[in-house]
């Protein structure tokens, strides 16, 4: 039977007027966030280069890198980076020398033993810890830690390396622990499977399977502390002193460039001196030295990946 | 059984129950496995195959909540009892996975890896266990001249028997294999095949697998497993041409599963 029925046309449209804007704004909204940081990027080392360039024409840039006493405020002027290098240097050393292995203990205990329970609970206080602010943990120091480390190293002045650097390594642990642990948890279990089977025991496992693969990710986590060690400003400016000082006795109170900023940005300096000219000098030496570092640490982070 | 009995036990299972938690996921299986033979576990996913092949080498106390009641005996020792020694034991029970996990350093290291964990250290007595492993898991002249290049860079198949390597690096009595071809082409699926006929002169094996071609082709033994029970054990010959279970059959026969 065959009927002939009239099919109505179809009509097939394939606009859409209010996506295609959305399309075209979100991009654009999208790009111009992006673009703030990126600007604000530029216009800080702009910034940093020009006001340093106007400070070298006063003070011979020989003298900065070369010269090993810093009192560009106190008459006879030396402008010789050294002092507050090897402060910055002693306090991101000690800091280091507790962050990393306590960090990347934790790391492992968390990874490998802890049970899911006690990672749960213990993994978020860590990150509370890394959200106190530094200025509290600069009283730590002072208030609590240098008193302790009195009573061991009676002579030691109230200012010093040690207390600072100590707290500077407490207030990374969370920053090298919680990375380090993201990069253990993400191992995947096969390869652990692989050598509890052959006979490994935990700690062999956490030791020679699961720390070497997720090495790139420890790498990158220590560095980054690193950088935020030789960052760290308020910790020191309270509890490490004020005297640029050229030694690495951390018994000794120091200076770091960053506390050395914050002195100058401080006080009474008039704007436009040579000695105002100073912080941007010492602050674009902090930024070539944290660039290096970021760089330093891509590159170990790639020569040592082991793909999974 | 005419072969069976000829060959010696070397796994005795009584009366094992095992339990995830609540769920009962072994119940009452007893069962013996030859020495120098091929026994198989067949069965539809979620029967029970590969956890008992887990307990043989005690990888299910990793899994928390793991209960275990009965006994699991290796050349007479039951593995379950106190004295016994997990890593001891799993380095003499080697184990290969349903997907090849060689270790993210060098092949040389891959199978290095075992020999060092048990305080293997000179160089010449690692080069020779390295060799003689990777001959065994005929991988040998596939990669003698790249031994230093990354395990990743093998194919899949190639990934599989050197993981098999690996497990004989540290000198196991028993080879555990858990669907060790599922993730292979049919090409490196049968050189694993014609490599287990090899390893059983010198190896009790062990194999997982949800192909009942590959038990029928490679096996000794087959056991059937159902919702955590043995259902038939036997030589494969028999347990595929003549089962005494009208589940067997139905299984082999593709009835369902």
């Amino acid at each position: 039977m065959q009927v002939n029925v009239s099919k109505p046309e179809t009509k097939m449209s394939f606009t859409n007027k209010q996506m295609n804007v959305a399309d075209k704004v979100v991009p654009i909204l999208l790009f111009l966030c992006a673009a703030v940081s990126i600007l604000t990027t530029i216009g800080i080392v702009y910034t940093l280069f020009s006001e340093t360039i106007s400070f070298f024409k006063s003070v011979p840039i020989f003298d900065f890198i070369f010269g090993g006493k810093w009192s560009p405020l106190i008459e006879p002027k030396s402008f010789g980076i050294w002092p507050l290098l090897s402060g910055t240097f002693l306090i991101t050393l000690i800091a280091i020398l507790v962050a990393v292995p306590i960090g990347l203990a934790s790391a492992i205990y968390l990874s490998e033993y802890a049970p899911e329970r006690v990672r749960k609970i213990v993994k978020p206080v860590l990150e509370v810890l890394a959200g106190v602010p530094t200025i509290v943990y600069g009283y730590f120091a002072l208030t609590f830690v240098t008193p302790l480390l009195k009573s061991i190293f009676p002579d030691m002045s109230v200012f010093n390396a040690l207390s600072a650097g100590l707290v500077v390594g407490i207030m990374i642990i969370p920053m090298v622990s919680s990375l380090s642990e993201d990069a253990m948890s993400a191992v995947p279990k096969s390869l652990r499977h692989g050598a509890y089977a052959l006979g490994a025991t935990r700690f062999e496992v956490a030791l020679k399977i699961v720390v070497p693969a997720a090495f790139s990710g420890i790498v990158s986590s220590a560095v980054l502390a690193f950088s935020r060690a030789i960052g760290e400003t308020m910790i020191v400016s309270v509890a490490a002193g004020s005297t640029p000082n050229l030694t690495l006795n951390p018994l000794e109170s120091i200076q770091t460039m960053t506390a050395y900023i914050v002195q100058v940005s401080l006080g009474d300096t008039p704007h436009g001196s040579v000695e105002y000219g100073t912080i941007f000098a010492v602050g674009l030496t902090l930024f070539i030295i944290t660039f290096l570092l970021n760089i330093l640490a891509l590159y170990v982070a790639r020569r040592f990946r082991e793909e999974y | 059984m005419s072969t069976a009995t000829a060959l010696k036990t070397l796994i005795n299972i009584k009366d094992l129950d095992l339990y995830y938690g609540t769920y009962h996921a072994l119940k009452k299986v007893s069962m013996t496995i030859p020495e120098k033979a091929v026994t198989a576990f067949i069965g539809p996913s979620g029967c029970g195959k590969s956890t008992l092949l887990r307990t043989l080498n005690r990888m299910n106390d990793m899994i928390i909540g793991t209960r275990i009641e009965g006994k699991v005996e290796i050349g007479g020792t039951n593995i379950y009892s106190n004295e016994v020694d997990v890593e001891t034991l799993r380095k003499k029970v080697g184990m290969v996975f349903q997907q090849p996990n060689p270790f993210p350093k060098s092949i040389y290291d891959n199978i290095a890896y075992g020999p060092r964990l048990h305080g293997i250290r000179s160089k010449a007595k690692l080069d020779e266990i390295v060799e003689q492993s990777l001959k065994q898991a005929v991988l040998w002249e596939e990669v003698k001249d790249y031994l230093k290049r990354s395990a990743f860079s093998l194919s899949g198949g190639q990934q599989q028997r050197l993981c098999i390597a690996r497990a004989l690096a540290v000198n196991p009595d028993i080879l555990l294999m858990d669907e060790a071809t599922s993730a292979l082409d049919p090409i490196s699926t049968l050189k694993i095949e014609e490599l287990v006929q090899e390893l059983k002169h010198r190896y009790t094996i062990v194999m997982v697998t949800h192909n009942m071609h590959q038990a029928a082709r490679v096996s000794d033994q087959t056991v059937f497993f159902l919702n955590g029970e043995v259902v038939e054990f036997d030589q494969t010959e028999t347990l595929f041409s003549n089962p005494s279970d009208k589940r067997t059959e139905d299984y082999i026969t593709g009835r369902f599963g």
